[in-house]
């Protein structure tokens, strides 16, 4: 109940936004954009002739693709550039100069290595991706407490032990917030990806809806979608921060 | 007594924006095998310094740390140093926090080991529990365990016991003393605190504000259990802080 009244603010302002959506354009009269209830039935077509899921699927596909190889290069990565001073000094700048291109602008370079199928998309998200990651892995080893690295050393533990109790699980946290705002990055991305040539997944979806006879309702009906498996990614990400090597990190 | 440790002529000063800054001007004494010794002054005197240059955590400009006759350049886990803030591993369990300094060793039981430890320090049923879901003395105990699991030679406290309240700090000094009793470590405190200086050591030292040198020295005479509150306790305790620069009538 009281989750409910907490809800509450939020569905209202969802609804007064539709009611205006909805006014407009009915008051302008407009002959090209939808109103909230063509974009409905635009989605359960959607859903009826299959094509919903497999554009979700695929866009799903190439987020884990690129993410999940970015997730491979950026911890160990971040790791050793945290832990070794050299690394750091060597790969830092570059990253740093790399970090601020936007994914958008590696698009024509994607395409001369990778042609227009998956691999231009897949590329494009480790590209966006890798990059947070990386500095929050450094970042964390970074803020290890001295106290705890002061302990193990005078435990004298072997360099196995230090890594795999000591600053792996230190700096495990800082690795999942790099996730989270990865997987962020690589949602957006891949929606601007897909906008280019390909055949499948939910950017395609948008840019044919309108190539294709100006099916606004179908457009702003992958916007929602967009945003709503952003908002679930998200949330999966949050849960993550509930399991136990980490829990440490937030229950205060 | 034999000689556990050797402290000769030490000297150590840090630089800083405006030039060195002397902290330990000469500093020598030694201290018995299974001895107690305190030092107390005044804060920011430099003892937290001196300590982390006995344990071997910082290197000393001039003079001599001898463990047994050998020098002392660096952390051992023979003699464990228990800090003020406490480093016990939060991202681990009481159980694999006072596994951890085994790790390595040819212990055959860890586990059984530290289970030993863990009640040792009446931290029975809590082996599983992580340290956020501990109390402040409780975690004093947990760091306790785990330094004495190892079976150091030497205890390095710095302040131990500063963070808790009164109460629990009583509670925790008895628990200490009746586990030197059994074990027989060799212990350096250092401490602000007068009364828990004369509570547990066998030998006080004072030192003078900074760049600190040994000011002047107690011997502790009285057996345990120790009753503060007598006269000789208290005499000793206004001698003490009389040498630190605070003076207190008879009945202070």
């Amino acid at each position: 109940m009281q989750r409910l009244k907490d809800l509450l603010p939020a569905v209202a302002v969802l609804a007064v936004l539709i009611g205006a959506w909805w006014l407009a354009v009915r008051g302008t009269h407009s002959v090209i954009f939808p109103t909230p209830w063509d974009v409905v039935t635009g989605t359960v077509q959607l859903i009826r002739d299959g094509s919903l899921w497999r554009h979700i699927g695929a866009s799903l596909l190439r987020v884990a693709s690129g993410f999940g190889l970015a997730v491979c290069v950026a911890v160990p990565l971040g790791l050793w550039m945290g832990w070794v001073g050299g690394a750091y000094r060597m790969l830092n700048p570059l990253f740093q100069i790399l970090r601020p291109i936007s994914p958008i602008a590696w698009i024509p370079i994607a395409i001369l290595w990778f042609g227009v199928g998956d691999a231009s998309p897949i590329f494009l998200i480790f590209i966006s991706s890798v990059f947070p990651m990386i500095v929050q892995t450094v970042v964390g080893v970074h803020t290890i407490e001295k106290r705890y690295l002061r302990a193990a050393e005078n435990f004298g533990v072997s360099h196995r032990t230090l890594f795999m109790r000591v600053v792996i699980p230190a700096v495990l946290p800082q690795i999942l917030v790099g996730m989270r705002i990865g997987l962020g990055v690589a949602w957006l991305v891949v929606v601007a990806a897909e906008m280019i040539a390909l055949h499948s997944g939910l950017g395609y979806m948008i840019m044919d809806s309108r190539n294709a006879g100006n099916r606004y309702d179908l457009v702003v009906a992958g916007m929602i979608i967009i945003g709503l498996i952003g908002l679930l990614l998200d949330g999966f990400m949050r849960m993550l921060e509930g399991v136990p090597w980490v829990r440490w990190r937030y229950a205060h | 007594m034999r000689t556990k440790i050797e402290v000769r002529d030490l000297q150590k000063s840090f630089s800083s924006d405006r030039g060195r800054l002397p902290v330990i001007e000469n500093v020598s004494f030694s201290v018995g095998d299974g001895e107690f010794v305190a030092i107390v002054g005044p804060s920011g005197c430099g003892k937290s310094t001196l300590l982390n240059v006995l344990a071997g955590f910082i290197r000393p400009d001039a003079g001599l740390v001898a463990v047994d006759g050998k020098p002392r350049s660096k952390p051992d886990p023979k003699g464990i140093l228990i800090s003020q803030q406490g480093s016990v591993f939060p991202w681990l369990t009481v159980r694999e926090n006072l596994k951890f300094g085994l790790n390595g060793s040819a212990q055959a039981d860890h586990s059984q080991l530290a289970d030993h430890y863990a009640a040792i320090v009446g931290l029975q049923g809590f082996e599983d529990s992580y340290p956020y879901e501990l109390s402040g003395g409780m975690l004093k105990r947990a760091e306790l365990a785990r330094a004495l699991v190892v079976k150091p030679e030497i205890l390095y406290m710095d302040e131990p016991f500063s963070a808790l309240d009164a109460l629990m700090s009583l509670r925790v000094r008895n628990e200490l003393l009746r586990i030197l009793r059994t074990e027989r470590h060799t212990v350096i405190l250092v401490t602000h605190d007068v009364e828990e200086a004369i509570h547990l050591a066998d030998r006080i030292h004072v030192l003078s504000a900074r760049p600190t040198r040994i000011q002047a020295t107690f011997e502790v005479p009285f057996a345990h259990p120790r009753r503060l509150s007598s006269p000789q306790a208290q005499q000793l305790r206004i001698a003490i802080l009389s040498e630190l620069g605070v003076e207190l009538d008879e009945r202070g």
